[in-house]
């Protein structure tokens, strides 16, 4: 650690200038969703120099949506790593790195890709604190969901593919305060985090906040009501929670919806989805991934466990279809869940 | 830069060994074998709950490339993750025998507390990583180990084996890919024991040797006997300085024999007539014994004292190990998670009615 630190150290005494993008919060600029990753990811890797980032072309590019632009030349070869094409490789190498003591950030270029580290990440990363191997402190993050036209292997949220692991956390924000205040969590987590980002959020005007300019976490397990309502539940997450937002909107005066924003789906914050259902007695499950396993039916299940007899209404999902994403843009829009989706359910549930 | 030179022959004793050094080798070859007779016995009392591994024959394979590292009680030694067959290496790194006995046997104080079963137990501190059944991983993971002394600008050496089976997989391919275009100090060895369960060696590869390989993945690479442990040491030493130096991965290509089935069950039905009789000809151990005999090393009384010493540390270890209780049923709860007290819907801890949720 010694010899890390004093490169850390060094170079930046060297006068490698924290450059102009990750300095909007600080000097009062709001921030986009992919911004405010950034920053985290910044602030992190000064913060604690046992924390380092690798994944594909995320070095000299700075990756493909320029996650981490400007790392390779402030903090070095030896904590940026541009890796081989080897989301197993690196995925595994980060689990050894962090055995040794380390604090490693996985990019996967699209979360798509993640199926290909499906193998160290089920078997050896999620056991290894359980089966007495130690804690594996790690983050794996990448871009998510549909919507961009990507088609099926750019489009995807493989959530539901390490939901059923017992040892993996998953987080997946819809606002960039919590994006960067997640993020920064997952990263001090002592447990493995697969880190969610819906790229369609990235760069979305709408989602440009000024964040506090002071290092705060926000703590993963724990949802948020994103708005308050007294008719209906929406519990959903990532881009869903802004589709239900307008949905929201579209019913303001009619039926009276409460968001409800997972942020993290595992550990799931059963608490707030059943005190949620205890004041409204309706629930609507709404997620962007497809139907069949969604985490609609664990959430229905958890909501008949404990809150069975507070409700007045079956529970319902809108969710996308159980197809691969497709490419065209009439084929992408039916197959994703509508805001008039969403609008129907709750009018349905209210009506009941 | 890729060089495949091969060494077979067998070389005199290397003059860097002592004596004293010498027999300690020895000592660990006779206490793995001691100790897998003991885990023999405990399988058919049934006592052994899983599945039986042996490395008799393979034992030269484990302690010469073990002895070959530098090894530490205090986590600043270099680190090893070892394969099924690897339990000689195990003990020389530091794992005790009554350890690897309660892991058999699912005692409640086995290092794994009865999650895990045989050597898939780990100690940091000793610089071993455990191994999961999933074949391959444990490369990519040991690429990582060996990035973090990169990272730390550490002279540490990782070390994992993977038999000719293994290297089949797709972890194998790129955690040692991942080492060799960082030049990271990581040594593979491939442990040919010529059969993966029932599948021999010319199923797996088309590739005349592993060591073949290593030009491929543009890194250093030796084969030698692995039933001479002398040779496997030397070979895997020469490996190790090199990753140890700076000059990136490495590839030893161990040549052996596996003389017991996969696990204790099979019965080897695929092994042709007369192969298994022509390899106990080369045991490891045997061959070690007369060496040390000729080369005026230790007398056979010395070995002799060594290897009813080795069995008396077993026999104790043993008698311990059957003292050990089995864990209480709900030992399998907690752990999953850094703080898992919380939200994690255990079910029994679930009340059934809602009014009480």
């Amino acid at each position: 650690m010694r010899h890390l630190a004093t490169t850390t150290t060094k170079r930046n005494g060297r006068g490698v200038e924290k450059p102009e993008h990750v300095r909007n919060t600080e000097e009062g600029r709001p921030v986009t969703f992919l911004e405010a990753i950034r920053e985290a990811l910044w602030e992190e890797m000064e913060r604690d120099p046992t924390v380092f980032v690798l994944g594909e072309d995320i070095g000299v590019y700075g990756g493909a949506f320029k996650m981490t632009d400007g790392f390779l030349a402030a903090f070095g070869e030896e904590r940026v790593i541009d890796t081989p094409i080897s989301e197993a490789g690196f995925t595994g190498a980060a689990a050894g790195a962090a055995h040794m003591g380390l604090r490693p950030v996985v990019e996967m270029q699209f979360m798509d890709f993640v199926s290909c580290a499906y193998e160290p990440l089920t078997n050896y990363i999620a056991t290894s604190r359980w089966r007495g191997a130690g804690p594996l402190p790690m983050v794996v993050r990448g871009p998510v969901g549909g919507g961009v036209r990507g088609g099926p292997f750019h489009s995807q949220n493989p959530e539901m593919a390490f939901f059923h692991t017992p040892g993996l956390k998953i987080v997946y924000p819809s606002t960039a305060r919590d994006a960067k205040g997640l993020l920064k969590a997952a990263i001090r987590d002592d447990d493995p985090v697969l880190f969610f980002e819906h790229k369609k959020l990235y760069r979305a005007p709408a989602l440009r906040e000024q964040l506090p300019n002071e290092d705060y976490t926000v703590p993963i397990g724990e949802a948020r009501v994103h708005r308050e309502g007294r008719d209906v539940t929406i519990a959903t997450y990532g881009m869903m929670v802004h589709e239900s937002q307008r949905a929201a909107d579209e019913l303001a005066g009619e039926v009276d919806v409460e968001i409800l924003d997972l942020r993290t789906l595992a550990p799931l914050d059963e608490a707030a989805i059943v005190e949620s259902v205890k004041k409204t007695s309706r629930l609507l499950v709404v997620h962007e991934d497809t139907r069949t396993g969604g985490i609609a039916g664990e959430i229905a299940m958890r909501a008949s466990e404990k809150a069975f007899e507070w409700l007045d209404a079956p529970i319902l999902r809108v969710t996308a279809i159980d197809s691969p994403v497709p490419y065209s843009p009439p084929l992408e829009d039916y197959f994703l869940p509508q805001v008039n989706d969403i609008v129907a359910a709750c009018r349905y549930l209210a009506s009941y | 830069m890729a060089e495949a030179a091969r060494s077979t022959a067998d070389e005199p004793v290397p003059s860097d060994l002592s004596a004293a050094q010498l027999e300690e080798m020895y000592r660990y070859m006779r206490l793995t074998r001691e100790l897998e007779q003991a885990l023999v016995n405990l399988y058919r009392q049934n006592k052994v709950v899983g599945g039986l591994y042996r490395s008799l024959g393979q034992e030269g394979c484990a302690v010469g490339t073990a002895y070959a590292l530098r090894r530490r009680t205090d986590g600043t030694g270099d680190v090893i993750s070892p394969a099924i067959r690897n339990l000689g290496a195990l003990l020389l790194m530091g794992a005790r025998p009554v350890d690897v006995l309660r892991q058999y046997m699912a005692r409640a104080d086995s290092p794994t507390r009865g999650r895990e079963q045989n050597v898939h137990f780990s100690d940091r501190d000793r610089g071993f990583i455990g191994l999961i059944s999933h074949l391959g991983v444990m490369v990519e993971v040991m690429a990582g180990v060996a990035l973090s002394f990169r990272i730390r600008g550490e002279d540490r050496v990782g070390l994992v084996y993977i038999g000719d089976g293994g290297t089949s997989t797709g972890g194998f391919h790129e955690g040692f890919n991942f080492a060799a275009a960082r030049r990271l100090p990581l040594v593979l060895v491939v442990e040919n024991n010529q059969y993966a369960y029932s599948t021999p060696v010319a199923r797996q590869t088309a590739a005349e040797s592993f060591v073949a390989k290593a030009p491929g993945y543009g890194v250093w690479g030796e084969q030698c006997d692995g039933n001479d442990v002398l040779a496997v040491y030397e070979t895997t030493r020469r490996a190790v300085a090199h990753a140890r130096a700076g000059e990136g991965a490495a590839l030893v290509e161990l040549m052996t024999y596996r003389r017991k089935g996969h696990a204790e069950h099979d019965a080897q039905g695929y092994v042709p007539d007369g192969e298994i009789e022509l390899w106990e000809k080369r045991d490891p151990v045997d061959r070690f014994h007369q060496r040390l005999l000729d080369a005026g090393v230790a007398t056979g009384a010395r070995l002799d004292a060594i290897a009813a010493e080795a069995r008396a540390v077993v026999d104790e270890a043993r008698e311990s190990a059957e003292a050990s209780p089995l864990p209480e049923p709900d030992g399998v709860l907690g752990g999953v998670f850094a703080d898992d007290s919380g939200r994690a819907p255990w079910t029994r801890r679930t009340p059934l009615d809602p009014h009480q949720a």
